[in-house]
């Protein structure tokens, strides 16, 4: 906790670009227009597994008012390699395949062609027009069912198990037989979607020159820049692009699924083509969170210290391999010191959409089942099950079953606070109520980060910086520029720039904007900071050492210049003064999270409400609480929707059954009650504000919270995501209840 | 078939010429360049759409054109008066009631028909009004805060005071 004193930072200032919000001026992707612009439609696949055997565009060609068709076969030709588009190495025809289908298809949903013409409906029309003839193929949905020899293979000579990994930390068959308990159970969770509300979308032109522009809301325009270059095969220089307001992302919106299709589809036509998927085509073709199977098993002594822990973890990638099951094996024991401990895990293609990252992606499937087993091993023991948690909680040196030791970290402050908070020891004041607890931790990503501060003659400041802004993180960012310049957050004006304007920067994700790109602007600010001081020191004819800075006044000997006073004198000392900095920090301090939750379950329909709900997280520093407590607030949120509603309903020929909000039901504001927080603040020693990052914890510990909370109620541990009455239901049925 | 259509969007009026069935978040976002009201799930199901209808909160992504005909429509871009933000705007601002911003033209407009008709609503009947406009990034908390604060600000300046 830092005693130190900030004028800007722990404030609550309104975000810069608040009025444009409210106002309706604000531009997100598919508010983009342009002279000339065509309406892109996607043809996809009505089959979840099929062979593409023909591909006629004749009849959609020659429709009125088309002006180009495009299919895999405009891809260029290029023999495969592996390309990494920012979450490892994979394959270009992998890359290529999931924007539109080469050969097979893997999804319903999968593109398959595109038209573009002159209105949206009319290219729709068009789509229909274009003829595929499909060989369909059996379809396999879950990890365990694909990995089985007879299984359906989804990429021809390769194995359906695209990848396995063993972390191995001690020996765990000597630490379970040290132990008096031991917990093991099997744990199921349904495909759940990020859910944010405005569709992908993308306008691409592709110009005389050869130069391709890109305008799309994402979590990363240079992700988008690489993707879009690398599927095309043309050089990152010669595409520029230009990110629109994203309306909410939660990871989905890193990948690109339209803009190389616009950018074929702009070659072919000569104008710049838009495409706005519909929200069926979000359910059924983005990136949704991977379904898992796991088998978690942990073991204690009767004094209640853990000495062995196990974990399988077989989630599914959907058609690509790349399921974030490597998170999972990561953050699955690490809120433990745990001596002795294996964790397998699997990465496994089916016949669904190809998952994407979703919040703190692979530690929530994970935490349902090792919080729910810790929960289970404290009841067993007798032991509050704070208490037993803090008995073995992880602290600075801790070793991860991955292998990282911990440096200095929060969950024991978590965990105390959890301890001390109120809510914890307030009576439940009802029948079939339960309180549960838990916690979980997110080890928060560095990553590249620039920005550049333009000093104006009036003493403010102009920030470009390349995050693109999804809760506020131009104000977090120029927050962290004002506190080092000692000006106000308001004399700073930030923009998120277009690639070519603005050095490289990582996505928007990682819980790493605020820690990073907010790194990127202090060290923009010092660099502002000793220029300055060299023009005081030309003004006052003495070595730029002799100048001191503090509190946004420069000072020698008895002569001083406020900021804004020295601003003025730029011109006069040399011209502008341009700071920029570039960082790529080493220092990520992971979060950890805890909530303490109140249920009562209706014993008649199974349905589960909420009565209250504490979000407690370690945050580092908090630099704007209010978007702190907001994605605290939105982590919980998300994780009670998890919890308790959400999942893709698969028919057995792999048809997504509820593609539509009505069907897919993200909770109201009716079904929630406050959501109270509790931030907590353990410096993390490798950023110069003590930033950890806070985006992601927070959405790790709701799912088994709830589950314990559950069992506390009726005494049926839930063992499946979600939780739905129905499921509710069948768990009491099935306990005898 | 294209049919003339005659209303009224932010007190300006508006002839428009198109098909019947069309909708009018399409109309209002490509044909009047409009884009404040959102496109979510074409269905009426998420309320990013919302525009005002004669003062009534609609969906406007299956609310068809015709059914404009004769009224008059408000959408975020209209809630300003002479370069002054609506109080709800300027509540929601203060507040921090955003994250992404997507939801938050319906969500003002909701707020903002409700405090016509209930200014002084109860934390019930904010949340009966708002429930059925999502926000992902969930700001509901906040957004409940923001309507509060709306309501106050309205009712100060009802009774004479700030």
């Amino acid at each position: 906790m830092s005693a130190k004193a900030y004028s800007v930072i722990g404030t609550r200032p309104i975000r810069h670009d608040g009025a444009d919000k409210v106002t309706g001026r604000a531009l997100y992707g598919a508010d983009f227009t342009a002279a000339g612009l065509l309406h892109g439609a996607i043809v996809r696949s009505p089959h979840a597994h099929a062979r593409i055997k023909s591909i006629d565009t004749t009849r959609a060609l020659a429709f009125p008012g088309v002006k180009a068709v495009v299919t895999s076969a405009d891809f260029p030709e290029t023999a495969e390699r592996m390309v990494d588009l920012g979450e490892g190495d994979t394959p270009l025809s992998y890359a290529r395949g999931n924007v539109l289908a080469i050969d097979k298809v893997l999804y319903r949903g999968h593109a398959v062609a595109a038209v573009a013409a002159a209105s949206p409906h009319v290219a729709e029309e068009a789509a229909a027009l274009i003829d595929v003839v499909y060989e369909r193929l059996p379809c396999v949905l879950t990890a365990p069912e694909a990995m089985l020899e007879s299984a359906p293979q989804l990429h021809d000579g390769k194995s359906n198990l695209a990848s396995q990994f063993q972390h191995v930390l001690g020996d765990a068959a000597k630490g379970f037989a040290e132990a008096d308990v031991v917990v093991e159970r099997e744990f199921n969770t349904a495909t759940v979607h990020q859910g944010y509300i405005e569709p992908h979308n993308a306008t691409a032109l592709w110009n005389n020159d050869g130069r391709v522009h890109v305008w799309c809301s994402t979590q990363g325009s240079f992700v988008v820049r690489d993707c879009t270059a690398l599927i095309l095969d043309i050089p990152v220089s010669r595409v520029k692009v230009t990110p629109m307001e994203i309306g909410g992302g939660f990871g989905g919106k890193i990948p690109v699924y339209l803009e190389p299709v616009a950018a074929l589809l702009s070659k072919k036509s000569g104008r710049p083509v838009k495409i706005v998927m519909t929200r069926k085509d979000c359910f059924e073709a983005t990136g949704p969170t991977p379904g898992s199977f796991m088998r978690v098993k942990i073991g204690a002594t009767k004094d209640g210290r853990i000495t062995a822990a196990q974990a399988y973890l077989a989630f599914e990638a959907g058609a690509y391999p790349g399921a974030m099951v490597g998170p999972a094996g990561m953050t699955v024991f690490a809120p433990y010191d745990i001596p002795n401990a294996v964790v397998d895990g699997f990465d496994v293609v089916v016949n669904k959409p190809s998952t994407a990252a979703y919040r703190a992606p692979g530690a929530p499937n994970a935490a349902f089942a090792t919080e729910s087993v810790i929960d289970e091993l404290a009841q067993k023991l007798g032991i509050d099950p704070i208490e037993f948690r803090l008995k073995n909680a992880a602290k600075e040196g801790t070793r991860r079953v991955d292998g990282p030791k911990f440096r200095r970290i929060g969950c024991v402050e978590v965990l105390e606070a959890m301890k001390n908070h109120p809510h914890y020891s307030a009576p439940l004041g009802g029948p079939n109520r339960g309180r549960g607890v838990a916690v979980g931790f997110w080890f928060n990503v560095g990553l590249q980060s620039s920005a550049t501060l333009n000093v104006n003659a009036d003493g403010t400041v102009n920030l470009v910086e390349g995050s693109t802004d999804i809760g506020g993180t131009r104000t977090s960012i120029a927050m962290q520029a004002a506190e080092v310049l000692g000006i106000p957050v308001a004399d700073v004006n930030p923009s998120v720039a277009d690639t070519d304007s603005v050095g490289f920067t990582a996505v928007t994700g990682g819980s790493r904007t605020t820690f990073a790109t907010g790194w990127a602007a202090y060290e923009a600010a010092q660099d502002v900071v000793r220029q300055m001081k060299q023009r005081a020191a030309k003004l006052w004819e003495v070595e730029a050492a002799a100048v001191s800075f503090d509190s946004g006044v420069f000072t020698s000997g008895g002569r001083k210049l406020t900021f804004k006073e020295l601003a003025d004198q730029l011109p006069a000392t040399g011209g502008p003064v341009v700071g920029s900095a570039t960082v790529n920090p080493r220092g990520v301090g992971g979060s950890f999270a805890g909530n303490i939750v109140d249920v009562e379950v209706d014993p008649e329909t199974g349905k589960t409400t909420i009565l209250r709900f504490t979000a407690v997280q370690d945050v580092g520093k908090a630099i704007h609480p209010s978007y702190v407590e907001g994605q605290m607030q939105g982590g919980s949120v998300q994780g009670i929707g998890w919890a308790l509603n959400e999942e893709y309903f698969m028919g057995a020929d792999g048809t997504m059954m509820n593609s539509s909000f009505l069907d897919y039901r993200m909770p109201t504001a009716l079904d929630l009650p406050m959501i109270d927080t509790c931030i907590v603040e353990v410096a993390n020693p490798g950023h110069p504000f003590g930033v950890r990052g806070v985006g992601e914890a927070n959405i790790v510990p709701p799912t088994p919270a709830i589950a314990n909370a559950i069992e506390r109620a009726t005494g049926v541990r839930m063992t499946r995501l979600p939780m739905s009455p129905p499921t509710v239901m069948e768990a009491l049925w099935s306990a005898g209840n | 078939m294209t049919t003339t259509f005659r209303f009224t969007v932010n007190g300006k009026a508006r002839t428009v010429k198109t098909e019947a069935d069309r909708p009018l978040l399409e109309v209002l976002r490509e044909d009047l360049g409009l884009t404040g009201a959102k496109y979510g799930c074409g269905e009426g199901q998420c309320r990013s759409c919302t525009v005002l209808l004669d003062g009534k909160p609609v969906t406007s992504c299956v609310a068809p054109i015709s059914a404009a005909a004769g009224k008059k429509v408000v959408t975020i871009e209209g809630l300003a008066k002479d370069g002054a933000l609506h109080p709800v705007q300027e509540a929601f601002a203060a507040e921090g009631a955003i994250q992404c911003g997507y939801c938050v033209p319906g969500m003002i407009l909701t707020t903002a028909a409700l405090l016509e008709r209930t200014p002084r609503p109860t934390d019930g009947q904010i949340v009966d009004a708002l429930n059925g406009n999502l926000c992902r990034c969930c700001g509901y908390p906040r957004i409940l805060a923001a309507v509060r604060r709306a309501a106050e600000m309205r009712g100060g300046a009802n009774a004479g005071q700030d």
